[in-house]
């Protein structure tokens, strides 16, 4: 991924061929060396129907504007879309969205524009970049056949580097032949935000995931990083 | 699509004052929130910035601090902070700090406000728990206190008894008697109104004292100086009209006719009912923990009282009032611990709380007397005990202990009745200046719990032998006049009598104190049956033992002085600030430092005499 956004950002306003994504790309991107307080953040958390993009669906997107001082959960914006796959029973247990919900639910790209302008110009924050951003580029390649590129912070990046030291190879080889294990600390959101004493949430509801990966950004940028820092150091 | 808050709508239906708002204003508020991260031992509101949300503890934990840096307050989970500056001017009143990592819910200050002005319960909630003192910020906005909206008619409770000018002088005093009442309107036949008044004090001086026949006619005895009020007019309007004519009856119209009358009395009885909020919350506390809790209570309806111009007589005792409450419901709650007592015993107030003109900054001055039957290795472990738990108590609910250990806890002032009448014996016929010193505050003595008779029978002993005795008199004026006033103010200093300059001045060492030791001196030799200063003169004026007009003086500099002391400790609470005795020139009006000089001149004054009088040199 290139660190440098900006001009990412004006390559493919200029190369997009849909307008939604032209305009979503000419709102630009803040520098490499913006502090983190300064930059505009937002929040996201897909559910979806499974973890792989290229055969699961996005049933439902929550996304609060953020800075580092903070959450504008007033802001916060829910769509729940209909999946290209076909919902399975699993998640539905887990998310709580039925199949009525999404019988009525309309297509990802009747959205598509106002969760474009919404997220404009703001680098994403989420737990585990390998969902959020995947599925939004494999929808869209499907849909309007053009994928989508933006910055991401993940959280549970931040959390694995902070809190995971690397094996030696002669650690990973015990390990591997299952002669010695070598517990790491989780790194799951729940876990990692009790290491920063936030509440307890109960998980799975889509919007609160979102305002506990953002409070967990806010913690960690307090505990282990400073305002100042260059939002460079924590994108992807 | 707009989205569901429940997370924090599960979290705000927890707590007041959210919890007093119908369902669907909640979701509101639950929608309105933002949210930020705080690190442990981080600064979050400083004292004078610009805040614009109310903050909402969602975890962790902070401390709300004075401007001078001193522990206001912990708050965690579902606490709240910055209301204060919200309903003021936007400024943060209470620095706030984190003590743990904090998660914070932010609510806008208009949705706060709309719902302040709304939601009545909401509002009473806010105010709880130690928030009360939001009152006075508000105070424009809202009903004005008792005493400022209460009119005098509510202060009369019977008819007005009435005479005719014709009658005699001892029909008139039977009627007052059967009637029990101390004043007595005079009619003169046809005229719907009264042409005079006369009290119990003229039948004294106007009749007896001087030999007159209760047989002449009453209108010879009676005022006829009357001063009307309207039964709507405030009672505040009345009282400062008392002052300034110093009358103390007024006869009340209502459309030209008469309805009644009303007394100084009445209206100090009404004034001390505005504490009765914090009196009677005191009472409902059920440890000293509890009891702590009020504190702020305490001061709030001090400042109240300032802000609403009551006088230094009606808030010196509405602050005894509350004081003695303390004193009383901590003595329910150490028997309530200890058992009933082994021997009847009575708890005494001493100083500012028994003369019924306590300040909000004082220190605790008691003591105990046991009933004779007390023996020490029986009975001493339990009031020992009894003592430690109640001035352990008074210290943490804002009466600290007193330097000069004039406590019950002390050996020494915990003694059987006949100990108590030796010390008194000893002080007033052997006394010397420097044994007195200390036991000064001992003379202004008030029962406060257990066997009143107790205090009541030392009392009679003062009154009864402090007349008789000069070389006692003598030296209690001695030490009387070892403290003074200073001179006056030269630009920002306080200018001593042998010019030296000083940046403050302490109001209670050099004002309020020497003369209240000046005025009891006086009292001590009339053997005046009052503690409070302003009847002590009352009493001092009319035995006629001072120079002319020098009694209504030092009850005028009394007042001013005192006053200026109240309203700077006022100020210093509502600026958040710790209160004290302390009075910079700079914090005074041209007007007050103009007065003050003329009433520390007049103090000056009255040492001088008490030195003539007593001949000390």
């Amino acid at each position: 991924m290139p660190l440098n956004w900006t001009e990412r950002y004006q390559h493919l306003a200029a190369s997009a061929r849909d307008s939604r994504l032209r305009e979503f790309y000419q709102a630009g991107m803040v520098a490499a060396n913006t502090p983190i307080a300064e930059a505009p953040l937002i929040a996201v958390d897909f559910e979806t129907t499974g973890m792989d993009a290229q055969t699961h669906g996005i049933l439902s997107i929550a996304m609060i504007p953020m800075t580092l001082q903070r959450i504008e959960l007033h802001a916060a914006k829910q769509w729940i879309v209909r999946p290209h796959d076909p919902l399975t029973e699993s998640s539905v247990v887990i998310h709580g969205i039925t199949h009525g919900d999404i019988a009525q639910a309309a297509d990802i790209t009747d959205y598509l524009e106002e969760i474009l302008k919404f997220a404009a110009g703001r680098t994403w924050v989420v737990h585990y970049r390998g969902i959020e951003r995947p599925f939004l580029q494999q929808t869209l390649l499907n849909r309007i056949g053009e994928s989508i590129e933006f910055p991401v912070i993940d959280t549970m990046q931040i959390e694995a580097q902070l809190r995971r030291k690397p094996l030696t190879a002669w650690q990973r080889l015990l390990q591997r032949t299952n002669l010695k294990q070598y517990p790491q600390p989780s790194i799951r959101l729940g876990d990692s935000r009790q290491r920063y004493r936030l509440p307890y949430y109960p998980p799975h509801d889509a919007l609160t995931d979102t305002l506990a990966c953002a409070e967990l950004l806010q913690a960690q940028i307090a505990h282990h990083y400073s305002p100042d820092t260059p939002i460079g150091q924590l994108w992807y | 699509m707009h989205a569901e808050q429940t997370e924090i709508l599960h979290f705000l239906e927890r707590f007041a004052p959210f919890n007093m708002l119908p369902r669907e204003e909640l979701e509101v508020v639950a929608t309105s929130i933002s949210v930020g991260y705080v690190r442990a031992e981080q600064t979050v509101l400083e004292y004078n910035q610009t805040i614009d949300d109310l903050h909402i503890i969602r975890s962790g934990e902070v401390e709300v601090l004075h401007k001078t840096g001193e522990l206001y307050n912990r708050l965690t989970e579902g606490g709240y902070f910055g209301e204060f500056g919200l309903l003021r001017k936007g400024r943060v009143r209470y620095p706030v700090r984190t003590l743990e990592d904090t998660l914070l819910y932010y609510l806008p200050r208009d949705v706060f406000t709309r719902l302040f002005d709304e939601y009545d319960d909401f509002a009473e909630a806010v105010e709880v728990e130690e928030h009360r003192r939001v009152q006075f910020a508000v105070k424009q906005d809202q009903p004005k206190h008792d005493l400022l909206s209460e009119t005098i008619d509510t202060l009369i409770s019977r008819e007005t008894v009435t005479i005719d000018a014709s009658n005699t002088i001892r029909e008139a005093a039977e009627l007052m008697t059967n009637e029990e009442v101390s004043s007595l309107l005079i009619m003169d036949g046809e005229r719907s109104l009264p042409v005079g008044i006369i009290t119990d004090k003229d039948l004294r001086k106007r009749v007896l004292a001087v030999g007159r026949s209760d047989q002449e006619s009453v209108h010879t005895i009676m005022s006829s100086d009357l001063v009307f009020v309207q039964y709507n007019q405030r009672i505040f309007e009345a009282m400062l009209l008392m002052l300034r004519t110093n009358l103390h009856h007024l006869p009340v119209l209502k459309k030209g006719q008469l309805l009644g009358v009303i007394a100084l009395s009445d209206v100090v009885r009404h004034e001390s009912k505005s504490s009765l909020f914090v009196v009677s919350s005191i009472f409902k506390q059920n440890s000293i923990e509890e009891l702590q809790t009020l504190k702020a209570d305490v001061q709030a309806s001090f400042v109240r009282m300032v802000n609403e111009d009551a006088n230094s007589r009606m808030i010196g005792a509405s602050m005894a009032s509350i004081g003695r409450s303390f004193k009383q419901r901590l003595l329910e709650l150490a028997e309530a611990k200890l058992g009933p007592p082994p021997v009847p015993y009575c708890f005494i107030a001493l100083g500012s709380m028994a003369r019924d003109e306590q300040a909000i900054v004082t220190d605790q001055d008691n003591a105990l007397i046991l009933d004779d039957s007390y023996q020490p290795s029986l009975h001493d472990e339990y009031f020992v005990e009894l003592a430690q738990y109640v001035t352990d108590g008074l210290d943490a609910c804002g009466y600290p202990y007193c330097s000069g250990g004039i406590m019950a806890t002390n050996p020494e002032w915990r003694q059987p009745l006949s100990k108590w009448r030796e010390y008194f014996t000893d002080w007033i016929e052997t006394p010397t200046p420097e044994r007195l010193l200390h036991s000064n505050i001992f003379f202004d003595l008030d029962a406060i719990w257990g066997e009143k008779h107790f205090a009541d029978e030392l009392n009679q002993l003062i009154q009864k032998s402090a007349p008789r005795h000069k070389r006692f008199l003598a030296s209690m004026a001695k030490n009387a006049v070892q403290r003074t006033p200073p001179l006056g103010f030269f630009k920002d200093f306080v200018m001593e009598k042998d010019g030296k300059q000083n940046n403050s001045i302490n109001m209670k060492r050099r004002g309020t104190a020497p003369l209240v030791d000046l005025v009891r001196v006086h009292a001590l030799s009339i053997g005046s049956t009052q503690r409070n200063t302003f009847a002590r003169l009352e009493d001092i004026i009319e035995a006629n033992i001072l120079p002319h007009g020098r009694g209504p003086d030092l009850r005028d500099a009394y007042e001013l002085i005192a006053m200026v002391r109240i309203r700077q400790q006022a100020r210093a609470i509502a600026a958040g600030e710790e209160p004290d005795n302390n009075i910079h020139p700079d914090q005074l009006s041209d007007f007050e430092r103009k007065t003050l000089k003329d009433a520390f001149q007049i103090l000056s004054h009255a040492q001088k005499y008490l030195r003539f009088r007593y001949s000390i040199h």
